[in-house]
């Protein structure tokens, strides 16, 4: 019965809470073994490439001796092409969030839309790798290059900004939205003024963690034909020549970081295993500073605001 | 009529941004489905029984995707065994046990990082833990760990996601009739979040299941022809688990291989594994949207 | 009803007491809530916690079932004495205590589950599997709370199929089925229409027979009309306890006078 003696009341409660405790334990036991794992093997890797770490290795060009190679193309590679992906897929992304959510909200066009694009969100990259193969490659004739390069990987994260755009903006109260239009505002100025101002943290949040995810992959750009071994780099934007800016850069031929990774991991020589951690270990530093920038503005933009 | 000016102006501008806003999202949808549509037309003509029952080959039309579908649902179900119930009871953990303490912070901050890094270090580490240290060969059981690690901090997070999104009144009602934490949370927070945690890992799924780097890494091999040993064998006990020992490869690995071949032929091949692929991701993702409106809609609040 | 009221309000002393708050002091991390704190809650009576927003009467309110215990950096000091035992030690735990004192929330909370799944619940965190027992007891209290004829034929339909008002009234039969010696309510019609409002008012009048009620309510109307106790607080401190009709029309502070004329609040 519920008129439980107090010994008895203490007895049920004893062991009602040896459930919560054990679980407690094990949960807790469970997250460190496997982060403690994750986190030595990262440490371990760190150890392995940090004798490669030098400014030779920023600055060397790939090469047959492993003690010569160095990541000079990669990053130079990685960084073009993400800023390429950035200034495609950050626009349209964030301005089709922001339709989708806030005019196309209902139809069968809006509708369709949204089923194609969380659709879109979980194919796998390989895919866009064969697409952008036929498309950018064999029907724009944009060749093996940077842009070829930045329009796959932008098409591929595109997706993922959207969505984030969205949850941003649909996480914004209502009473807030109202308030707004009450005074008058115009939809495109309650967007403006409120929506995206307010967003912005979860929005650039979003795009970072987007373009986290475009900075390690590798199968559709291989697809696509980035190779392996490149030995110089880009052309430079600027020239002496007037109108002092060139394109050419463009349709150039580029690797990137965890290409090369992947190539040094697949060597026999244990020299180059050594090469393949150190591009890891400089791999997971630049994805760490992303991440701590992302976590940086949420902390900042969500500071100003509360609802 | 200053007003109706202003007014007009401030309209106008929104018809722009609404028929841009329109017009980039259809024709970038269009350019994808019409590629879609293009790759199966690629690919449909090798889209017979023929195909997922044939091993690879060197010629073209006799070369399959036997080896690899079977590779893939062994590696991701060993994977989703891992990394399922670890991943949830973790974010259990950290949302209604773990809150508001250093302890918690230092994992919170460690695992949307390790969310965040690139699948090909997932692979190098992989190759150095369960290859090189448990010496456990390039196997199987290897594939699957690593896939494993790969999903184990998005379930995570995603789980904590769910967790948090149930308002926090219906968890005080069920402490204030005299719940333990663990009542709690077995009577409430995993039923409710339920239908949140199951599309999160769904989708976590279908992103595991197109990974080709760190398989590679940890060597995955490219050319398979024979399949793992049966895991029911007809002598006692019945169960055999040496399948875990054998090699692999996954459909994508196939898939990457054949684009990576000269003549059209393979590059049909290539375009039938990757309608696999797509078929594959518009099933699991349905079932994720099926899920979610079933379960939903029986727990609102 | 009311002759009987005030029959009570004529007993000046003290009468049998179910709890006795000693110098409680409450502190959000840093903020303290709620400042020395005295007073006693009479048994099988309703005592009503009053006083201007933000002044501290949930914060009371949730100390006597320790629903602080669930966020971090919370703290209490002093003591809530229940048979001589102090339920808000460290050393006592909150799941012990919140087994004799259950509360309804200010806004109607029902597990998304059957009717009758949310009213039994208290009884399965207990362990008890008899379904005869539970069948009875879910309906004792949902005949308790008022409701028993309008739910009888859908028992295992979601609650959140009900009214706002059934609503709260299957929070409250959830409350009361384990037979608790305290329900404590926190504006348990603040969401509600007047008639609503008033079979809830009603209800726990009959309640008073079976337990204990403290409810914290911001009408005034409200806490005169069937509240034996008035405890009026302001700014986390308890600057008046008195029978109800003592503290309405005789206040002995100007600020409870005040308040009760509507010049503050
Ligand atoms: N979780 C919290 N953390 C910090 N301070 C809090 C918290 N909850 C309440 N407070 C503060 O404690 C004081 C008392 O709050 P409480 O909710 O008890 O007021 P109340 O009398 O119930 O008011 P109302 O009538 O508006 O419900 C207020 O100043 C409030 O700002
Ligand atoms: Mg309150």
């Amino acid at each position: 019965m519920t008129n439980w003696s107090i010994e008895e009341l203490r007895e049920n409660i004893k062991r009602r809470q040896i459930v919560s405790q054990i679980f407690a334990i094990l949960g807790l036991l469970l997250i460190f073994f496997a982060l403690f794992t994750l986190l030595a093997l990262t440490v371990k890797m760190f150890i392995d490439g940090l004798p490669r770490l030098s400014w030779k290795f920023f600055f060397s060009f790939p090469s047959r001796k492993p003690e010569e190679a160095g990541i000079f193309a990669a990053w130079v590679g990685t960084a073009v092409v993400m800023m390429m992906t950035a200034v495609f897929a950050i626009p349209i992304g964030v301005a089709s969030g922001i339709y989708l959510e806030e005019y196309g909200k209902k139809g069968w066009l809006a509708a369709l839309i949204e089923v194609n694009i969380s659709n879109l969100a979980g194919v796998p990259s390989i895919i866009y790798g064969l697409l952008a193969l036929g498309l950018f490659v064999q029907d724009w004739n944009l060749g093996e290059s940077i842009l070829t390069a930045g329009l796959t990987l932008s098409l591929l994260i595109l997706p993922v900004i959207v969505v984030a755009t969205r949850e941003a903006i649909r996480a914004i109260p209502n009473s807030l939205r109202e308030a707004a239009y009450a005074l008058g505002a115009s939809k495109w100025q309650v967007i403006w003024d409120h929506l995206l101002p307010y967003s912005l943290g979860s929005i650039l949040t979003g795009i970072i963690v987007a373009l986290s995810r475009a900075i390690g992959e590798t199968a559709p750009l291989i697809t696509i034909g980035a190779l392996t071994f490149i030995a110089f780099l880009p052309d430079p934007p600027f020239t002496s020549q007037f109108p002092y800016i060139s394109f050419a850069w463009l349709k150039s031929p580029f690797t990137v970081m965890p290409i090369q990774m992947f190539n040094w991991v697949s060597r026999p020589q244990a020299a180059f295993q050594a090469n393949a951690a150190a591009a890891g270990a400089v791999l997971v530093v630049m994805t760490l500073l992303m991440n701590g920038l992302a976590i940086y503005l949420r902390y900042r933009l969500r500071k100003g605001l509360k609802w | 009529m200053q007003g109706r000016d202003n007014l007009l102006h401030r309209r106008r501008l929104e018809k722009v941004f609404v028929a841009v806003a329109l017009v980039l999202i259809v024709s970038a949808l269009l350019v994808l489905l019409s590629l879609t549509a293009e790759m199966f037309i690629d690919g449909l003509p090798r889209l017979n029984w023929k195909f997922f029952t044939s091993f690879p080959s060197r010629h073209a039309s006799d070369a399959g995707l036997l080896s690899a579908w079977v590779g893939t649902v062994l590696v991701i179900s060993l994977a989703a065994i891992f990394s399922i119930p670890l991943g949830i009871a973790a974010g259990v953990y950290l949302e209604e046990y773990g809150r508001d303490s250093w302890l918690a912070a230092i994992i919170e901050i460690n695992v949307t990082n390790l969310a965040a890094v690139p699948p090909i270090i997932y692979g190098l580490v992989a190759l150095g833990i369960f290859v090189q240290s448990w010496n456990l060969g390039e196997t199987v059981l290897t594939g699957g760990l690593t896939i494993a690690l790969l999903m184990l901090p998005t379930v995570v997070v995603v789980s904590r996601e769910a967790i948090r999104a149930i308002p926090a009144s219906l968890k005080e009602a069920a402490y204030a009739v005299g719940a333990s934490k663990w009542q709690v949370i077995w009577d409430h927070v995993l039923p409710y979040s339920l239908g949140s945690i199951l599309t999160g890992v769904i989708v976590a799924v279908s992103r595991a299941i197109g990974e080709t780097a760190p398989l590679i890494t940890v060597g995955a091999l490219t050319y398979i022809a024979f399949l793992p040993e049966s895991p029911f064998t007809s002598k006692f006990p019945y169960v055999s688990f040496a399948w875990l020992q054998a090699p692999f490869t996954v459909v994508p690995i196939q898939m990457f291989n054949w684009i990576s071949r000269a003549g059209t032929d393979f590059q049909a091949n290539a375009a039938a594994a990757g309608a696999v692929l797509v078929i594959l991701t518009l099933l699991m993702n349905g079932v994720a949207i099926y899920l979610r409106y079933r379960l939903r809609k029986a727990v609102q609040w | 009803m009311v002759e009987q009221e005030q029959s009570q309000s004529m007993v000046s002393e003290r009468p049998p007491v179910v709890a006795e708050v000693v110098d409680l002091n409450f502190f959000y991390g840093d903020f303290h809530a709620l400042k020395n704190i005295n007073f006693y809650i009479p048994a099988n009576k309703v005592t009503a916690l009053i006083g201007p927003s933000g002044c501290g009467k949930t914060t009371l309110l949730r100390c006597f079932n320790r629903m602080h215990d669930l966020y971090p950096g919370n703290r209490y000091e002093g003591g809530i004495l229940v048979n001589g035992e102090n339920i808000i030690s460290p050393k006592v735990d909150p799941i012990e205590v919140r087994m004799r004192i259950s509360m309804v929330f200010q806004k109607p909370n029902p597990f998304p589950k059957s009717i009758y799944e949310n009213v039994a619940y208290g009884l399965r965190v207990r362990g008890i599997r008899d379904k005869s027992l539970i069948d009875q007891k879910v309906e004792e209290a949902l005949r308790g709370a008022a409701l028993w004829d309008e739910v009888k034929d859908r028992l295992h339909e979601s609650a959140y199929a009900l009214s706002g008002g059934q609503q709260q009234r299957l929070c409250i039969a959830r409350a009361i089925v384990t037979d608790p010696d305290i329900v404590l309510f926190d504006e348990p019609t603040s969401a509600l229409d007047p008639i609503a409002t008033r079979s809830i008012e009603e209800l726990m009048v009959s309640l008073k027979e079976r337990v204990t009620i403290i409810i914290v309510t911001h009408s005034m109307q409200q806490a005169a009309r069937f509240s034996d106790y008035t405890a009026f607080m302001y700014m986390g401190e308890l600057i008046e306890f008195n029978d109800t009709k003592t503290v309405f029309n005789n206040a002995s502070h100007p600020q409870t006078q005040e308040y009760i004329s509507g010049k503050i609040g």
